[in-house]
C-alpha cells in the first residue's frame, strides 16, 4: 500500500528515517520510497510517466492478520492513535435516522448448498472524493485477496442504495434462469453466458471455479427483481456506486459466517469516517430460511480482564498497571485499571479481530513498550544436550568418508519417477515410492527412494572434472516399504550383511543405468542403511 | 635429459667465448642438430646458475631442396648452356634433358642461346655467347654459406618466388656463463632422502631450488560439502548451548502435525496447493492421538483455554492430508506433545537442522527444498526478554552481536519477532531469522502446564552459507548441478571469525 507525505504529516512525521523507524517499531515494513512517476517509469516506460505526479509515496507491507491496516484510512488512524495524536474512534451501529424500518436481506433455503451465509449494512450520507472512492474499491479488493481467500470464503458487494429498493432476497437459481446486465457490460447476459464470457477475463476468471460446477448459482435481487449481484463473481450494473453515491448498501455472502462478519465490520469501520455522522453505521436485518433474524454489522466490543503482573511476567518488564493500560490504549485497545489490585479492563474493538487471546493483548503491550526497550536476559533453564543418534553417526561417517578420498554431494530429496525407476532399471510400482500430487514440474514427482540417482546426476553434471570422481551422500530416503535391487550388473554385485541382517548393496552399476544417466565410464556404488548401527 | 658428455662439451664451448654464444653456433660447432642443443640448454638451466640462457628468435633464409641442387650443380639455364656444343644441339634432344624445359626458356630470355627453326634436320639450338656467369648459383651459394645479408631483398624475394629460397624463424638461446659456472656437471638433488641423512652425503649435494611459480600438486583427498560444513557448525553451537537434537528424519508429515497442531487454521494460505507439496500416495494419515485431536478441533472451531478460537468448521479430512513437511516446527509440535505426556514436566531445549519443502516458484534464492534451523526452549515463566537474550547468545556465536527485533505475524507464535542484524558491509539492518512465543492455543491442548512458556526461533541454513561462501545463486550451492570444483575449493567454516 502507498502512503503519501500529506498522510505522514497527519501522523506528525516528515523525515524518512523517522518514518522508517516508526514502521519498524510498529511492525510494518517500509518497502520503498518512490512516486507515482517512478512507478510508471518502471512499469510502463518513461513516455507514459510524463505528467505523472512526483509526490513522494511510501510503499508499506502490512502484517497478514491486521485487516484494519489494509487501507490508508485504517493505517493512518492506527498510527495516529499509536503516536497519541488521536483517540481511537468508537464505532456505533444505529437505527435508520428517519425512524423507518431497517434494510432487510432475506436468505432463501436454496443458498444452503452453495453459499449459505450473508450479512449486510448501510453507510448513510457518505461523501466520496476520487481518492476516497479509489481507496474504498481497493480495500474491497484487498479483503477479497486476504481474509476472503480469493472470494471462496466471503464476497463483498457494494451498491448505491438509492437505485434499488428493499427488501432484498438472497437466493440461488439454475444459471440458465439468471439474467442481468453485469458491471461494465452494455447488455444483459444469462449466468451461463457470463461464465463463458469471463473465461478470458484476466481478473474474474480466477473466481469462476467457486460456483462453476454448482447446479444453483447465488443471486441477490431487490424487491423489483433487479439483480444486485451474482456472488462471488460480479455485481449488477444497475446498482453500481459512483463518486456521487450518498447511501451504500453493503452485502457480504459467505461460506464462513465468522469471516463474513469480520469483513463487513472492516469495510464499515474504515469508511464510516466519511459519513455525515462519522463512525456510525446503519443496521440491516438478515432473515434466515428458518425465520431467525440477525442484525448487522455486529461491531461488537469485547472486554478482557487481565493483570498487569501477567503482562509484566510474559514480556519481562516491570511496569505499573496504569502504564500498561496506557500502552494498550495506544494500540487501539482502550484500557483502564479496574481498581481491584492490578487488574486491567481491555476493550477489544471490532477492528481488532486478530485479538483472540490474552497473549495477543500481551504482544500489543510489548509492541507499544518497544521490543527493543525490553531488557534481554538469559533463561535459567538447565538442560543436558544430546545428539540424535543417527546424526551423531552420520557426522562420524562423513569425516571418515572424506578421509578415504570421497567428496560429499548434496542432492535433492525430490526427483522424477524416471530417476528412481526407469533409469535404475526398476518398475515404478516396485520402488514403493511416495508420490506428490501437485508437482509443478517432473523434477518433483516423487521423494527419492535411493541416493544413487542424485549422485549419478551430479557426476553427469561434472563430466569435465578429472577422473576418478568419488562421491558420497548420507541423507534420508523415503520408502513406503523395503525394496529389492536390480540396478547392479549381474554377477558384479553383492548384498551387504551385518550381524545377519541385510543392510545394503555394492557392485558395478548395470551398463544401462550408466548410459541412462548419460555417463560413459564404468561406475560402482555402495549403498548402506546406517540405521541398523544406531 | 641430455647426456653429461654433451652437456660438458657445450660448457667447454661457452667457456671459450667471452660474452656468450648462440645455440645455433654451438650446434654448428659440435655438428649436431640444433634441437639437441636446445635440450642441453634446458638441462643445464635446471642445474641452477651454471649458465644463463636467454631465448631469442631470428629469421633467416634457407635453401629449398631445389635450391640446394642448384647450388651444387648450377642453375637449369647454365646446365642447358653448358650442354650445347659449338655446332649446336637439336631442340628435341635438348628438351629431353632434366633441366631442359626450364633451362631453355631462361637461357633464351638471358640471350645466352638462339633457336634456328629453319635448320636442316629440324630446329637446332646454338650458343650466342662464349661464356656465361651463373649468378643464380652464386647467390644461392652465398645463402648456403650463411652470407644471405650480402643479397638485396629484391634478389632474395625473386629466388623465393622461384621456390629456391625460404625464410624460416629459428628460436635459439644466447648462452652466457652463470654465477656458478663450471665445465663439469654436478647433478642436483630434488629430495632429501633417508640414505643421504644416514651417510651424511647431503653435505656435499646440491639441492635443486623449489619452483614457487608452479601450481603444485593437489593432494588426493575427499571434501565435505560447504552447506554441510556450516550445518556441523550450527549443530556445534546448539550443543554448546545445551540443546538436544530432535528426530527430524521424517520428510512426510500429516497436515495435522504440520498445521493444525500449530493452531494454523485450515483456510490459511500456506495450506494452499500453491505453497505445499501434498502426497497422492499415501494420501492420508490415519493414526492420531484421538483425545488430543478432539482438543485441537475444539480450539480451532470454538476456542477455549481463554481463546475465542477461529470459529470455523474444522474438518478431519483436511488434517489427514499427507504432505512434505513445510517446516521442522511440525517435529517441534510432536516433541512438545510428547513432553506434555510426561508425568511431570521437565524443562527442555531442543534443536533441529533439516530439510523442509515448499511448492514455490524457483529463483536465485528459492528452491523447492531447503534446510531449516530451529531452536525451542520450554520452561516455566520464560519471557520475551528471555527469547531476546537467548537469541543474542546464539547470534553472538555466529559472530553477530548487533541485533534488533521487529513485531511480525505468524499464526502459531504470539508475540512474533523478526530478528534483524546490522550488516557492516551493506550499512543497513538485514533480516536474519524469525522468532516468537508459541500460542497457548497450541500448547494447552497438548496438555502442557498453564505456566509453561515455549520460545522458539528459526532461520534457513542456506542463506548464512551463501553469505559465508560468497555464493549468489542457491543453485550453485545445492543440488546435482553444482560444480564439484566449488566443493573441492570451499575452505573450512568458522562462523565466528
Amino acid at each position: 500500500m502507498y502512503l503519501n507525505n500529506k498522510m505522514l504529516f497527519s501522523i506528525h512525521i516528515l523525515a524518512d528515517e523517522e518514518f522508517d523507524e516508526l514502521c519498524f517499531e510498529f511492525g510494518l515494513e517500509l518497502d520503498e520510497i518512490t512516486s507515482e512517476k517512478e512507478i510508471l517509469i518502471r512499469e510502463q516506460g518513461g513516455e507514459k510517466a510524463e505528467g505523472a505526479s512526483d509526490v513522494v509515496l511510501y510503499k508499506i507491507d502490512v502484517p497478514a492478520n491486521r485487516y484494519d491496516l489494509l487501507c490508508l484510512e485504517g493505517l493512518v488512524r492506527g498510527l495516529q492513535v499509536f503516536k497519541e495524536k488521536l483517540e481511537a474512534p468508537r464505532y456505533k451501529r444505529v437505527s435508520p435516522a428517519d425512524g423507518g424500518e431497517p434494510q432487510r436481506l432475506v436468505i432463501t433455503e436454496e443458498t444452503a448448498s452453495v453459499r449459505p451465509h450473508a450479512v449486510a449494512a448501510v453507510l448513510r450520507n457518505i461523501t466520496f472524493t476520487q481518492e476516497r472512492y479509489e481507496s474504498f474499491i481497493e480495500l474491497q479488493e484487498k479483503l477479497h485477496q486476504n481474509i476472503c481467500r480469493k472470494r471462496t470464503l466471503v464476497a463483498i458487494g457494494t451498491h448505491d442504495l438509492d437505485t434499488i429498493s428493499g427488501p432484498f432476497t438472497y437466493t440461488a437459481k439454475p444459471p440458465g434462469e439468471i439474467r442481468f446486465k453485469p458491471l461494465s457490460q452494455s447488455r444483459e447476459y444469462t449466468a451461463a453466458e457470463l461464465m463463458s464470457l469471463y473465461k478470458t477475463d484476466s481478473h474474474l476468471r480466477h473466481y469462476l471455479h467457486i460456483i462453476e460446477n454448482e447446479p444453483l448459482y447465488p443471486i441477490i435481487y431487490d424487491s423489483n427483481g433487479i439483480v444486485l449481484s451474482m456472488p462471488p463473481i460480479i455485481n449488477g450494473d444497475h446498482s453500481k456506486i459512483s463518486l456521487n453515491t450518498k447511501n451504500i448498501f453493503i452485502e457480504c455472502t459467505a461460506t464462513d459466517l465468522t469471516k463474513a462478519k469480520i469483513t463487513l465490520d472492516m469495510v464499515v469501520t474504515m469508511f464510516s469516517v466519511y459519513c455525515d455522522e462519522p463512525f456510525t453505521v446503519e443496521e440491516a436485518e438478515v432473515v434466515y430460511p428458518d425465520g431467525r433474524l440477525s442484525v448487522y454489522p455486529e461491531l461488537a466490543y469485547r472486554t478482557e480482564t487481565l493483570s498487569g503482573d501477567f503482562i509484566n511476567k510474559r514480556v519481562g518488564i516491570n511496569e505499573s498497571a496504569e502504564s500498561i493500560a496506557q500502552l494498550l490504549t495506544r494500540m487501539c485497545l482502550r484500557s483502564e485499571v479496574s481498581g481491584e489490585g492490578d487488574l486491567i479492563q481491555v476493550e477489544i474493538p471490532p477492528t481488532r479481530a486478530d485479538v483472540i487471546h490474552a497473549c495477543d493483548i500481551m504482544e500489543d503491550a510489548a509492541i507499544a513498550y518497544g521490543f527493543n526497550n525490553i531488557v534481554r536476559s538469559t533463561p535459567r533453564t538447565y538442560t543436558v544436550a544430546n545428539q540424535l543418534p543417527v546424526n551423531k553417526l552420520t557426522e562420524l561417517l562423513r569425516q571418515d568418508l572424506t578421509a578415504a578420498g570421497f567428496t560429499e554431494a548434496l542432492t535433492f530429496a525430490l526427483c522424477s519417477e524416471e530417476d528412481i525407476a526407469d533409469k535404475l532399471r526398476k518398475n515404478i510400482t516396485e520402488t514403493r515410492a511416495v508420490h506428490i500430487s501437485n508437482p509443478k514440474t517432473a523434477d518433483f514427482q516423487v521423494a527419492r527412494t535411493s541416493l544413487l540417482p542424485g549422485l549419478l546426476k551430479t557426476i553427469a553434471a561434472n563430466r569435465k572434472m578429472p577422473l576418478p570422481l568419488k562421491l558420497f551422500e548420507i541423507s534420508d530416503v523415503v520408502l513406503k516399504d523395503e525394496t529389492k535391487d536390480s540396478t547392479f550388473f549381474p554377477g558384479r554385485c553383492a548384498e551387504i550383511f551385518s550381524c545377519g541382517k541385510s543392510i545394503g548393496h555394492l557392485g558395478v552399476l548395470h551398463p544401462d543405468v550408466i548410459s541412462r544417466f548419460e555417463l560413459t565410464m564404468p561406475c560402482s556404488a555402495i549403498d548402506i542403511d546406517i540405521e541398523p548401527f544406531l | 635429459m641430455a647426456d653429461n658428455g654433451l652437456l660438458e662439451s657445450v660448457l667447454r664451448l661457452v667457456e671459450k667465448v667471452d660474452g656468450g654464444t648462440d645455440s645455433q653456433d654451438v650446434a654448428a660447432d659440435l655438428g649436431v642438430d640444433h634441437q639437441v642443443i636446445v635440450g642441453a640448454v634446458k638441462s643445464l638451466q635446471a642445474l641452477g646458475e651454471v649458465i644463463s640462457a636467454e631465448q631469442k628468435s631470428s629469421r633467416h633464409w634457407e635453401l629449398t631442396g631445389e635450391g640446394r641442387e642448384i647450388a651444387e650443380q648450377g642453375s637449369h639455364e647454365a646446365r642447358v648452356f653448358n650442354a650445347i656444343p659449338d655446332e649446336g644441339l637439336p631442340q628435341n634432344q635438348l628438351m629431353k634433358m632434366p633441366s631442359g624445359k626450364v633451362g631453355f626458356s631462361k637461357a633464351m630470355s638471358n640471350k645466352w642461346i638462339r633457336l634456328d627453326k629453319a635448320h636442316e634436320g629440324g630446329p637446332r639450338v646454338f650458343k650466342t655467347v662464349e661464356a656465361i656467369e651463373d649468378t643464380v648459383r652464386d647467390k644461392l651459394q652465398l645463402v648456403q654459406k650463411g652470407q644471405s645479408a650480402k643479397l638485396e631483398d629484391k634478389e632474395k624475394n625473386e629466388l623465393k618466388k622461384r621456390k629456391l629460397l625460404s625464410e624460416v624463424t629459428v628460436k635459439s638461446y644466447w648462452i652466457t656463463k652463470g654465477s656458478s659456472f663450471s665445465t663439469t656437471i654436478t647433478k642436483q638433488e630434488t629430495e632429501l632422502t633417508p640414505e643421504m641423512i644416514a651417510s651424511g652425503s647431503w653435505k656435499e649435494k646440491k639441492f635443486k631450488p623449489y619452483n614457487f611459480e608452479a601450481m603444485g600438486v593437489a593432494p588426493d583427498c575427499g571434501h565435505l560439502h560447504p552447506l554441510m560444513k556450516v550445518r556441523t557448525q550450527f549443530r556445534q553451537i546448539f550443543l554448546e548451548m545445551g540443546f538436544t537434537e530432535m528426530p527430524t528424519n521424517n520428510f512426510i508429515e500429516s497436515s495435522f502435525w504440520n498445521f493444525d497442531s500449530l493452531f494454523q487454521p485450515q483456510q490459511h494460505p500456506a495450506r494452499d496447493q500453491h505453497d505445499t507439496f501434498f502426497i497422492s500416495d499415501p494420501a492420508l494419515a490415519h493414526e492420531f492421538p484421538q483425545d488430543y485431536l478432539e482438543r485441537v478441533k475444539k480450539v480451532h472451531s470454538e476456542g477455549g483455554y481463554g481463546s475465542q478460537g477461529y470459529k470455523y468448521d474444522w474438518k478431519i479430512e483436511e488434517a489427514q492430508k499427507n504432505l512434505l513437511r513445510t517446516h521442522t516446527t511440525a517435529v517441534s509440535a510432536r516433541m512438545l506433545y510428547k513432553l506434555a505426556q510426561q508425568e511431570k514436566f521437565t524443562p527442555v531445549k531442543y534443536f533441529s537442522i533439516d530439510r523442509v519443502f515448499r511448492n514455490e516458484t524457483l529463483d536465485a534464492t528459492h528452491l523447492a527444498e531447503f534446510h531449516q534451523i530451529e531452536g525451542v526452549v520450554a520452561d516455566y515463566g520464560l519471557t520475551l526478554g528471555n527469547l531476546m537474550g537467548i537469541l543474542h547468545q546464539f547470534f553472538t556465536k555466529l559472530g553477530i552481536t548487533k541485533l534488533r527485533f521487529k513485531p511480525a505475524y505468524n499464526p502459531y507464535t504470539e508475540p512474533s519477532m523478526e530478528v534483524f542484524s546490522y550488516h557492516e558491509g551493506l550499512k543497513k539492518w538485514v533480516e536474519v531469522g524469525n522468532s516468537g512465543v508459541f500460542r497457548p492455543e497450541m500448547l494447552l491442548p497438548m496438555g502442557l502446564p498453564e505456566g509453561v512458556s515455549v520460545i522458539a526461533w528459526g532461520l534457513s541454513l542456506e542463506r548464512p552459507t551463501m553469505i559465508k561462501y560468497g555464493i549468489n545463486n542457491i543453485r550453485e550451492l545445492v543440488g546435482h548441478k553444482v560444480n564439484l570444483q566449488m566443493v573441492y575449493d570451499s575452505p573450512i567454516c568458522r562462523l565466528d571469525s
